[in-house]
């Protein structure tokens, strides 16, 4: 599980390789192109997937590179998302100023999942997250006077500007790529490396000097924090929250797309998330039992592609040259 | 085959699937049919009530021969999963890609309020004979979402307050589920029952899909209380009957319920437990009218079982749009007068036998039964009207303004006067 990085370090743009740059422009290019081509409806779609995808991605920050699969970011992302719809629809707030009020929101959520979670590790570190995923979910149902229980909350969030669906999705595509960016940048770092460390042995990592929990503690805050970014970004998609945003199956969604797409391979939370918002929508076009579809196709990824769509491309493009 | 093969084959045979979906977008037809886009939760907690949705829409559908005002139906049916979410993204799809002139349906409120939410940005129509929020024909109106053939939730506790009040009853509680739909409906009770001198003693509120009521039920017992009123929907109700009888009480306490938790539905499937229970409603199944029991007749042909609130209201909410079309020839285009022609038309084929029109809010008014469930001669159980109260308003006797001035029902605010 290393990133790609075959060439030698003859020249970098930004930090990446030549090819990889190239690879990165042409897929930013390629997908910026997608709403000359596709209907409003596919383009909603394609908003959609981008905001997953910087879910699974968040998740894969942790699940890959530290060995830690949080069931929790579910819940972070969908706390970014109440509060951006309460902080417009009942304070009053310009759309820029609940963004930040969401994300620092879900940023402080997220620290003190790490504080309670760092700890841990395997799956009291997944039933942990998943219990205060829970804690949250419940929040969000009983205390009804702020978050309107079941019903959820509606607000107009999205600025006057990206009221288009072309517009909004190169808005977001903008975040997109800037979030995923930095994380590639965060994961490659001294500091990302150290969480690699983690990742393959506490206890070396500890006896060469090594604060584990502190850095955890920032790798969780700081995935927690691009999980807020998808969760804002989802509340204006919306314009709407409700609890099932926050609920288990949210989580439980973004880890799925982030092992669909490859764990440990960034990117592949986008292609995990394309591959999963497409079967649902095409498949349940067609027939009511497209649940079963979808659990028929996750058995097949883990069967055939255990280690995901990237992964599986990854391995098989490396291995042509012989 | 070989591994590497294998792969091979299977990347071929997945791109050829991902092409397949490229014929997706082509859309419209020749002939301009009307598109309506019906969404029901056909997976999820309450699929079995989004299931007999689908059935009362195609019930009517088939009784006109898929044509309304000269011009064919072509129905677009979508899963939204009882998840709001869910729900949006299949709304978008109807109105973005499948071009629907108009949505129907939907069954939890989230769900609706997330839908609602949407069709005020497109201003399409959207028709919500299931979802109850009071507050959507109330004080966040709008004016596109029209509840043709529905009720708002509180609007029959409000009768039922005043019935239990007439029965001398002096002391109740209430018992219900813990979420908007439970609140609206118990704030309705409290609100007309306190109102009119009488206290509301205790009120229970307990999460949805609870397995064992026996905590409630032994407080409840204890209370000396003169009825309990319970607000139970799907599984919930059926278990919650179930054992009030056990418990002994039935037969010892009143049992007052919401109109959903003696539904068909719920009763269908349940025995002597169910029997003599009381609740408020529009509809009856057992009511005497002849439209009524031809209605419930030819569906019980059709599907084998008494019809529900939920095939009955989607029935009558298709009838109500196509009523409204007839009036203007079929032109769903003009989106204006399509919506001001459904709020001015009054439902005449309405399987009630009596003609029911629309408040100034978008919300029907009826004649609101008190209803009683009973045997019927092959055993089967089902609602017969006791008594009748004619033209309830959402409101009540209140004023209109004066009353969306009062907060909305909730676990906080039931409405209740203090003595």
């Amino acid at each position: 599980m290393t990133i790609p990085q075959a060439q030698s370090r003859t020249r970098s743009y930004a930090g990446m390789s030549g090819p990889a740059a190239i690879t990165a422009l042409t897929a930013v290019a390629a997908a910026a192109m997608l709403p000359v081509l596709l209907s409003n409806y596919q383009v909603g779609l394609a908003t959609e997937v981008l905001i997953f995808g910087m879910l699974a991605m968040s998740i894969d920050v942790l699940a890959g590179f530290a060995g830690r699969t949080s069931l929790g970011h579910g819940a972070i992302f969908g706390v970014s998302s109440y509060v951006v719809v309460y902080a417009t629809a009942q304070l009053g707030l310009q759309p820029p100023a609940a963004f930040a009020l969401g994300v620092v929101a879900a940023t402080l959520v997220a620290a003190v999942f790490a504080l309670l979670a760092v700890r841990t590790s395997g799956v009291y570190f997944l039933l942990l997250t998943l219990a205060l995923g829970m804690i949250v979910w419940g929040i969000c149902l009983r205390w009804t006077q702020v978050t309107g229980g079941e019903n959820g909350m509606r607000g107009d969030v999205r600025p006057a500007s990206l009221l288009t669906h072309a517009a909004f999705y190169w808005a977001v595509l903008a975040g997109a790529v800037a979030v995923s960016y930095t994380l590639w940048r965060f994961v490659r770092s001294p500091f990302g490396l150290t969480l690699r460390g983690i990742r393959d042995s506490e206890s070396r990592m500890r006896s060469l000097g090594y604060n584990v929990s502190v850095h955890l503690f920032i790798g969780f805050t700081v995935s927690g924090a691009f999980a807020g970014v998808a969760g804002a970004l989802y509340a204006m998609f919306n314009n709407f929250v409700s609890p099932s945003t926050v609920a288990l199956a949210q989580s439980v969604e973004g880890v799925l797309m982030m092992i669909a797409g490859g764990v440990g391979t960034l990117f592949g939370g986008f292609v995990g998330a394309a591959a999963i918002i497409m079967l649902e929508n095409v498949v349940s076009a067609h027939t009511e039992r497209w649940l079963m579809v979808l659990g028929t196709t996750f058995i097949l990824i883990m069967i055939f592609a255990p280690e995901g769509i990237v992964g599986k491309l990854r391995v098989m493009l490396t291995r042509k040259p012989r | 085959m070989d591994r590497r093969q294998f792969l091979k084959r299977s990347t071929a045979v997945l791109t050829a699937a991902s092409a397949g979906v490229a014929p997706w977008r082509t859309a419209n037809a020749d002939a301009a049919p009307i598109k309506i886009g019906l969404m029901a939760p056909l997976t999820g907690v309450v699929a079995s009530g989004g299931k007999e949705m689908v059935e009362g829409v195609q019930f009517y559908l088939d009784q006109v021969k898929s044509e309304i005002a000269g011009r064919k139906v072509e129905l677009a049916i979508e899963d939204d999963a009882s998840n709001p979410d869910t729900a949006l993204q299949k709304a978008r799809r109807l109105v973005e890609q499948g071009n629907c002139h108009m949505l129907i349906g939907n069954l939890l409120a989230n769900t609706g309020l997330a839908v609602a939410n949407y069709v005020k940005g497109t201003g399409t129509p959207y028709f919500i004979p299931i979802i109850a929020a009071d507050d959507l024909t109330q004080r966040q109106r709008i004016k596109n979402v029209i509840r043709v053939a529905g009720y708002s939730a509180s609007a029959f506790t409000h009768p039922l307050g005043d019935w239990a009040l007439k029965q001398g009853y002096k002391r109740i509680a209430t018992v219900s589920q813990d979420y908007t739909f439970g609140h609206e409906q118990c704030g309705g009770l409290a609100q007309v029952f306190t109102e009119g001198g009488g206290e509301i003693v205790q009120q229970f509120w307990h999460p949805l899909n609870t397995a064992d009521f026996s905590p409630y039920l032994g407080q409840l017992a204890d209370l000396k209380v003169d009825a309990i009123f319970a607000m139970e929907t799907g599984a919930d109700a059926t278990r919650f009957i179930q054992q009030y009888a056990s418990f002994g009480l039935k037969g010892k306490i009143p049992l007052l319920a919401a109109m959903n938790g003696t539904d068909q539905s719920v009763i269908r499937n349940l025995g002597e437990e169910c029997d003599g229970i009381i609740s408020p409603a529009h509809f009856a199944e057992g009511s005497d009218n002849p439209v009524t029991q031809k209605f419930t007749k030819e569906y019980e042909a059709k599907y084998g079982k008494i019809p529900s609130l939920y095939g009955f209201s989607m029935y009558s909410g298709m009838m109500w749009v196509a009523e409204a079309l007839d009036k203007m020839a079929g032109k769903v285009e003009d989106r204006d007068a399509f919506i001001d022609t459904v709020l001015k038309t009054e439902l005449t084929g309405s399987p009630l036998g009596k003609t029911v029109k629309l408040d100034a809010y978008g919300n029907p008014i009826y004649d609101v039964y008190i209803r009683k469930v009973v045997k019927r001669a092959d055993g089967k159980f089902w609602n017969i009207p006791v008594t009748s109260y004619p033209n309830v308003s959402q409101f009540w006797k209140y004023d209109p303004e004066t009353y969306m001035k009062q907060p909305p029902y909730s676990r906080t605010f039931q409405g209740i006067k203090k003595a």
